[in-house]
């Protein structure tokens, strides 16, 4: 009994433990805490060198991020090692917990509102030379009660992929690319066959969330103070989704066998999807023979809309030496090196002076970066992850379900967290 | 009794001193690794310690239960998000430990027989999923329920449609129901609600996607416990089978009268790995569907994860993880208590009795 007592133990445990036993040893060096805080003098103990965190989506971006890196030491003189997180959360946690955290690393906008709450964040935005490139959306996607924390690293956008064999198969023109919500279920109607589906996308608010913001609605206002999760906009947005859904020429990518719409799109299980710029990367790879072009979303009652997704380089509360990981971030959102990421594994660059050298490089996609001026982010607020995950799991069920109540629950949730 | 020495003296005078030497390097192994990460666990369950820096550090206070109560009664999603992982596992637990203890025991009956040909073979083959990582077999599993996978084609060989298992949220019985003609369940059982989910959302049986992690919870650990129940059937002493057979007890009333009772130890054994087991699933949801589609492969070891990790509510994640403890306790108690041995009552008695009167006359 006193084996299987202590097997209980270890697991009860085991999501902490390991943390706690990091923060155990570490405690020595607690005298540091809340010693950096914005406004004040940046540190800069130039003896250590920079660890870099990040969590990569391939050998492609590992490459340039290391190659980024490495350049910049040889110049600036100053060793930073880049490492590849498995695990980004966990290993930042970890990081976070012993106050030896990695000097710079990617931060996703879910994970923002946690950290600056808990300080472990700089809020260095107002530090950076380039601070006025970044697009406006960009800055409040990372701007937590009032502070500019991190600054973009890249950036993605959502708009409407068209399949051109299926849309010519079915006799339309260039013409006939939607540009109001008529007309996207006009074409959805008519691109639907046996075998096909119109327009297929993921179930989550990540997609559906495109709606709203065409509707004119968002889930809390810009600067995340209130929740807006209820209005209007986002009911008449979502309504018009579960009609589509209804009418059976819209579908989600899991009804009709794939994992994401991507998925769906490639196989040519649907002839249009509403995916981010990254689908160009599982298109070359995975689908090269299936033809197709960007669109912008079409407009809603309320003009253009759409959402973005982003990350940032955050720089640790607890780095010995803030002053060079500012610099190595300055360094790594310069045109130059975002031009060659978005080379090397396609992000688009977060900052406006790039735009116009993008746009040259990738004319097929200019949509996607047209998209910042009317893009939305997520809410910056701590929890409302766990409220957006609980929001997709009820989205599942749209197509019976009634979008009202849906959007009350969020609503509740959304204004628990702001107490 | 022994006469007892009067003084511990002489050769034996130092026996405490060296026991305790000779167990020292475990006990500050354990107690390094393991009752003092416990007991900082412990503490920051009940502190409001957000993840930085030493949780004993100055700032981080003492909140009682708040931490308890936001998960039990807070109201909010915490509640209804750990009522929902407590229900998902709740339906896991159920089916998974009855199913495998069964097919586990059923398996080591079958390939202990002496007239089975190549039973080396049966023994390596049904245990070979327990050595296979969890994650290698979640992946597989990812494939083979894919809604294109070979599962739905096997199925759809005998005209069945299969699901698109891991995306589809829907509970069981709650499936059940809609096709006996029950859309909604009555007003006393959606208007009430425990942990923040109501009695109608309880009674929605595990979810598709959760069927599939059931199945294969049980395909992976009966092996194992397999293995165990051979030990303990090949521990059994032949004489009182022989002994049965000269009664003239046919081979089901061998199985549930003589054999069954003489594995009560292994029984308790494998039923309590199990339900530890099935209360911590992890890895699965960890690897393959991360509490998807529609929190319902959610289990309470995934959320204390995900609450700390990925929300920085330490205190709530640690919290998680005792209540958990005290479920996994508590049914292991309850369990014991099940399968104690008892003294016989009187009607078991008089059943007995009777046996030989009115036996071998069928």
């Amino acid at each position: 009994m006193q084996r299987r007592n202590s097997r209980l133990l270890i697991s009860a445990g085991l999501t902490v433990v390991g943390a706690l036993t990091l923060s155990a040893c570490g405690s020595g060096s607690g005298f540091s805490s809340d010693s950096a805080t914005t406004g004040g003098e940046l540190t800069s103990d130039s003896s250590q060198g920079l660890s870099v965190l990040i969590g990569s989506s391939g050998d492609a971006e590992t490459a340039a991020v290391n190659a980024a890196v490495a350049a910049w030491s040889k110049t600036s003189g100053t060793n930073a090692e880049v490492s590849v997180a498995s695990d980004l959360n966990q290993q930042l946690a970890q990081g976070f917990a012993a106050q030896k955290p990695a000097d710079v690393f990617y931060l996703s906008t879910d994970a923002l509102a946690g950290y600056a709450s808990n300080g472990s964040l700089l809020a260095y935005g107002d530090n950076l030379a380039n601070k006025d490139d970044f697009y406006p959306s960009l800055v409040s996607a990372f701007t937590y009660d009032g502070e500019f924390y991190c600054a973009p690293k890249d950036f993605s956008t959502l708009q409407l992929l068209i399949n051109t064999d299926l849309w010519a198969k079915a006799g339309l023109t260039d013409a006939d690319i939607p540009t109001t919500w008529d007309e996207l279920a006009t074409v959805s109607a008519t691109l639907t066959t046996g075998s096909q589906v119109g327009l297929a996308l993921g179930s989550e608010y990540a997609r559906l969330g495109a709606f709203m913001a065409q509707a004119g609605g968002s889930l809390m206002n810009e600067d995340s103070t209130e929740a807006t999760a209820n209005s209007p906009e986002n009911v008449a947005g979502l309504e018009y989704a579960q009609t589509l859904l209804n009418d059976g020429v819209m579908s989600y990518a899991s009804e009709i066998g794939a994992g994401w719409g991507g998925e769906a799109f490639g196989k040519q299980l649907s002839a249009m999807t509403i995916e981010g710029n990254w689908i160009t990367g599982a298109m070359t790879n995975d689908f090269p023979d299936v033809n197709y072009t960007v669109a912008e979303l079409p407009a809603g009652p309320e003009g253009k809309g759409t959402l973005q997704f982003t990350n940032c380089w955050g720089i640790a509360t607890d780095s010995p030496n803030q002053t060079a990981a500012l610099n190595l971030v300055e360094q790594l959102t310069s045109k130059d090196a975002q031009l060659t990421f978005s080379e090397e594994f396609g992000p688009m660059p977060s900052i406006m002076s790039a735009a116009a050298e993008w746009k040259s490089a990738n004319p097929a996609l200019i949509p996607f970066l047209d998209g910042a001026d009317y893009a939305q982010g997520v809410p910056i607020v701590q929890g409302a992850a766990d409220v957006v995950s609980d929001l997709n799991a009820q989205l599942e069920s749209l197509k019976t379900g009634n979008a009202q109540a849906i959007l009350d629950s969020t609503q509740k949730n959304l204004q628990a967290l702001l107490k | 009794m022994p006469a007892r020495t009067p003084r511990r003296s002489g050769i034996r005078g130092g026996e405490a001193a060296s026991g305790w030497l000779f167990t020292a390097p475990m006990i500050i192994l354990l107690g390094m690794f393991l009752v003092i990460p416990v007991l900082m666990a412990l503490w920051v369950s009940f502190s409001d310690w957000n993840g930085r820096g030493s949780p004993f550090s100055g700032s981080v206070a003492f909140v009682g239960l708040d931490n308890y109560s936001a998960l039990v009664g807070g109201g909010g999603l915490a509640e209804q998000d750990f009522g929902t992982a407590l229900r998902n596992n709740a339906w896991y637990v159920l089916l998974v430990v009855p199913i495998q203890t069964t097919l586990s025991l059923f398996l080591a009956v079958l390939v202990n027989r002496q007239i089975l040909r190549g039973r080396g073979f049966f023994r390596t083959a049904f245990y070979f999923p327990s050595v296979t990582s969890s994650v290698a077999i979640t992946v597989l599993w990812l494939f083979l329920f894919s809604a294109s996978g070979a599962v739905n084609k096997l199925l759809s060989f005998i005209g069945v449609n299969g699901p698109n298992w891991f995306n589809d949220p829907s509970g069981v019985l709650h499936n059940i129901f809609e096709a006996l003609g029950v859309e909604t369940g009555p007003a006393v059982l959606t208007g009430n609600s425990f942990l923040g989910i109501s009695f109608w959302e309880w009674l929605a049986g595990p979810s598709v996607a959760m069927s599939a992690f059931i199945l294969m919870a049980v395909f992976t650990t009966s092996g194992t416990f397999m293995l165990l129940f051979i030990a303990a059937l090949q521990n059994l002493s032949g004489d009182v089978v022989e002994a049965a057979v000269m009664d003239g007890a046919n081979g089901w009333q061998r199985f549930w009268q003589v054999t069954l009772p003489q594995l009560r130890p292994t029984l308790f054994t494998v039923l309590t790995l199990g339900l530890i087991g099935a209360w911590q699933v992890f890895d699965q949801i960890y690897t393959g569907t991360q509490g998807g589609p529609g929190k319902t492969t959610l289990t309470p070891a995934y959320l204390s994860y995900q609450a700390a990790f990925t929300n920085q509510a330490w205190g709530q994640g640690a919290a998680i993880a005792f209540i958990l403890f005290v479920i996994i306790v508590v049914f292991t108690l309850f369990q014991r208590w099940l399968l104690a041995e008892r003294a016989v009552s009187a009607r078991r008695m008089r059943w007995y009795l009777q046996t030989p009167t009115s036996g071998g006359s069928k």
